[in-house]
């Protein structure tokens, strides 16, 4: 402790160890109070769970686009944010118009999977443009350079949507189907919550089949480990990476519709950011480039999201502790930089890949 | 009508002449083996045929076609396939996938036939079907990257130093599947340290030199050569 590599005293591992050994110890005062406080009941916490569980499976569902992307180019695409907006938006045009003729609510299941169809073509549409305009061209140049083009396509979609459809929020009509709660002893859960939880894990388990056994999936990892020897194989790599990023588009385009389903308030042109950020956290977390890692990160910060505040910034005394998420995501995200920058599954990540 | 034929091929890396005018040609059936110290050109040869280079000036026709700009994945689908240099297996992906792989471009039906022929040829890696390749010993990726080029089912078959790093008894092992190979009709263009092996396999010969063919001949005028035997063959 308090000493470099070579057994020198250090200020910045002083400091790190003693910001260790603070947030143990906020964590745990914070946890110990709230808990003998017996303010909130277990059935209260359940609720909590199933609340971040259902988050957590929107952000793991854009965090795999980020990943996916980051394990077969080393690049981090901060437009993906607007592509779960661009998704979320469509599908909203969509539910709107299906609301209108009555469909949504005579066949729900029926209008969800047109939805996700549409979201996620749109979605992986929009990805795959991105690559092929803003990244592709520049393949090969320092990695800076594609960050800045990032974030031109960013503002460009965001403002896109604007100038098309104005910046007042919109909301998802609601369907019917997915009111009310299960109730299972004192507990009640939404069904809304279930619904979600369970379409984002069906979308994991297929991404795991499509890139764990199919011909594609299988591509996609060499390409990921090797371009050149991808190519000696006959793997038209350009055609993989946009492969890849249109899988990662669906995947958002998918998150926007569950999101809309789960908290249809606040469709707009800016609904990408923060939960691109978030998502981009929970990449980070699960140790960035790793597909596992990605849907864990995603699960583990919903979760700590919804009950860290209650669990430990209130029993710490801070007021309005639930207006206090973003603070615990972002915290998150700069205390796993600082002491686990590989992320939960992440390989340590040396010079060439970091 | 040569299968391959190199015409004066200048190859740079930004800045650095590494080949500097090379012709050489590969007969269809033939074993042609291109020795050279090292830095000689011998790699950068094997990466311009196979299009994972261009070469600047000069060309290389394969099959009466000139191929001297044609990407490299374009190249598997016409029969020229590659063992790189350092093997360069999928270490994440399990042998089989790497043989999968292999057979990326490969549409008709008897794929499975040729991943049985692949086991073997080298029992060693059935055994070990479902283990990560970055988990195999040296000789055995390279038993893998020779088994994996096979599976495009290639005319030509570009080899880079297959010998490299292997204890004597895997390279005996490595230069019979190679005997073998050849004997099947696949050409080949083997590019070795091992001057010695190489050439006893050998139908023809080429020396590199600083970029340049030093030397051309059949494999056995090679073997009697003086500057061969004293540069490459390690007999003063
Ligand atoms: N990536 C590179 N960048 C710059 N120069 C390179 C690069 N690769 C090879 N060279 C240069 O090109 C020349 C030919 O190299 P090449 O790898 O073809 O030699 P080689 O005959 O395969 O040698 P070895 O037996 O060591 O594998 C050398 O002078 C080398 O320094
Ligand atoms: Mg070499």
């Amino acid at each position: 402790m308090f000493r470099n590599k070579s057994g020198e005293f250090s200020w910045v591992d002083f400091t790190i160890d003693v910001l260790r050994v603070l947030i143990v110890l906020a964590v745990v005062v914070g946890a110990w109070n709230t808990l003998s406080s017996g303010r909130i009941s277990l059935a209260q916490w359940v609720n909590l769970l199933a609340a971040g569980l259902s988050q957590g499976s929107i952000y793991a569902l854009i965090a795999l686009g980020y990943t996916l992307v980051y394990g077969i180019l080393l690049m981090i695409n901060f437009a993906h944010g607007e592509v779960f907006m661009a998704g979320a938006f469509s599908a909203f045009f969509l539910a709107e118009a299906l609301n209108r003729t009555g469909f949504l609510n005579e066949q729900p299941l029926l209008s969800i999977l047109l939805m996700f169809m549409f979201a996620g073509l749109i979605s992986m549409t929009v990805a795959v443009l991105v690559e092929r305009i803003a990244y592709r061209p520049l393949r090969g140049s320092p990695r800076l350079v594609p960050l800045i083009t990032a974030i031109g396509a960013s503002f460009f979609l965001q403002y896109a949507f604007r100038g098309l459809y104005g910046s007042n929020f919109k909301a998802y009509p609601q369907v019917r189907a997915l009111q009310g709660a299960v109730q299972i002893g004192d507990i009640s859960i939404p069904v809304a919550q279930i619904f979600v939880f369970c379409s984002a894990l069906v979308l994991m388990f297929g991404l795991h089949w499509l890139v764990e056994r199919t011909r594609i999936g299988k591509a996609m990892r060499a390409v990921s480990e090797n371009k050149e020897v991808a190519r000696l194989m006959g793997i038209d790599i350009d055609w993989v990476i946009l492969f890849t990023f249109g899988v990662g588009g669906f995947l958002a385009g998918a998150a926007g519709v569950i999101n809309g389903l789960f908290r249809p308030q606040g469709v707009n042109f800016y609904m990408g950011f923060i939960p691109g950020i978030k998502a981009f956290t929970a990449a980070v977390l699960g140790g960035i480039g790793n597909i596992p890692g990605a849907m864990l990160g995603g699960l583990f910060l919903g979760v700590i999201e919804a009950i860290g505040p209650n669990l430990v910034l209130a029993g710490l005394g801070i007021p309005g502790a639930n207006q206090l998420k973003d603070v615990i995501a972002f915290t998150m995200l700069v205390l796993v930089l600082i002491f686990r920058p590989q992320g939960i599954l992440g390989e340590r990540l040396s010079e060439t890949k970091a | 009508m040569a299968l391959l034929e190199v015409n004066d091929i200048h190859t740079y890396y930004g800045n650095i002449h590494a080949l500097k005018g090379i012709s050489f040609e590969v007969d269809s059936g033939e074993i042609i083996a291109l020795i050279g110290s090292n830095g000689a050109g011998k790699t950068t040869t094997l990466r311009t045929i196979s299009g994972l280079m261009s070469p600047r000036a000069g060309n290389i026709v394969y099959a009466g076609r000139d191929i001297s700009s044609t990407r490299a994945d374009l190249l598997v689908l016409s029969g020229i396939s590659m063992v790189p240099e350092g093997r360069g297996v999928f270490a994440k992906l399990t042998v089989e996938e790497n043989l999968d792989m292999g057979a990326y471009v490969r549409t008709d039906g008897e794929v499975a036939d040729d991943l049985d022929s692949a086991f073997e040829m080298f029992p060693r890696l059935l055994e070990r079907r479902k283990q990560l390749a970055g988990t195999l010993s040296g000789g055995e990726q390279q038993m893998l990257a020779i088994a994996r080029a096979l599976m495009s089912r290639p005319r030509l078959l570009l080899l880079d130093e297959p010998s490299m790093g292997l204890a004597p008894v895997l390279v005996d092992v490595v230069f019979e599947a190679i005997q073998r190979i050849a004997s099947e009709g696949v050409t080949i263009l083997l590019v070795e340290q091992n001057a010695h092996m190489a050439l006893q396999i050998a139908n023809r010969g080429y020396v590199l030199q600083s970029g340049e063919v030093a030397i051309s001949d059949t494999a056995a005028n090679l073997q009697r050569n003086e500057v061969v035997q004293k540069t490459y063959l390690g007999i003063d």
